[in-house]
């Protein structure tokens, strides 16, 4: 069966060192790949403030890993973290299903714009400059603006 | 069933009439409101993700809500989407579930 990708976010306790964030990540990559998954990405978002206390905490490490594996993988995955105590939060969510549906209705969106714009005898990419000049108004009202209070 | 029929027959009639008077009233009282549209439809966001708390934060309001559909203009399949992505935001404490 064709692997499906997850996304993986825990937070640490703010105090955490670098040290022990690789630790934990080398945890986690170690437990994918006995199982057959890979980690794709690996992104840590450093220290943010928590919406509310976690575990008496204000503020947490965040840390993102885009997984690609079983389910069983995510199972044992899941198992595990609950039980390590220097997480104080994770939360794994399926995103390949959703990954697809945003492509498709991207490429949808493109070449109906496209087919439209060729029915209407034009090129079919939008060129410089064509469309409303919504932004450029814009733009000429602030330089206005600013110069006044200059 | 006679009674029955009877009574639709003349409430049909008489609901005719009725309805144009009230269209009528209706129009010159009606307010001019401006017309809300989806954000998301306009601007083509096709991901709304929970990691993106600058996008869902315009949809919850200071008391921690999630802004209702009849207010921010959202149409039904981009709320379902946005809905979704607040309650995971929650989740990993990105956005609170209650503030007071």
């Amino acid at each position: 069966m064709a692997d499906r990708q997850y996304e993986l976010v825990y937070i640490l306790p703010a105090e955490t060192t670098e040290q022990q964030a690789t630790d934990i990540h080398g945890q986690v990559e170690s437990i994918v790949s006995r199982m057959n998954g890979q980690v794709e990405k690996s992104e840590n978002w450093g220290r943010r403030r928590l919406a509310y206390e976690i575990a008496h905490q204000k503020e947490g490490v965040y840390v993102l890993e885009v997984i690609n594996g079983s389910g069983d993988l995510m199972k044992e995955l899941d198992r595990r973290l609950r039980v390590m105590d220097q997480i104080i939060r994770h939360m794994i969510v399926r995103v390949d299903e959703e990954k697809n549906v945003v492509e498709r209705t991207r490429t949808k969106r493109q070449t109906e714009s496209e087919r439209r714009r060729v029915k209407r005898g034009l090129p079919p990419q939008r060129q410089p400059g064509e469309g409303r000049p919504s932004a450029d108004l814009d733009d000429v009202d602030d330089d206005r603006f600013d110069m006044v209070e200059g | 069933m006679a009674f029955g029929q009877g009574r639709s027959g003349g409430g049909r009639g008489r609901g005719g009439d009725k309805k144009a008077g009230d269209k009528a009233q209706g129009q010159r009282r009606t307010l001019f409101r401006r017309r809300k549209v989806c954000k998301f439809c306009a601007d083509k966001i096709d991901d709304i993700n929970y990691k993106d708390v600058k996008l869902l934060g315009p949809f919850v309001p200071e008391r921690g809500k999630i802004l209702p559909r009849r207010i921010s203009g959202t149409c039904a399949m981009h709320q379902r989407k946005l809905q979704t992505a607040i309650k995971r935001a929650r989740q990993i404490a990105l956005i609170p579930y209650v503030t007071d």
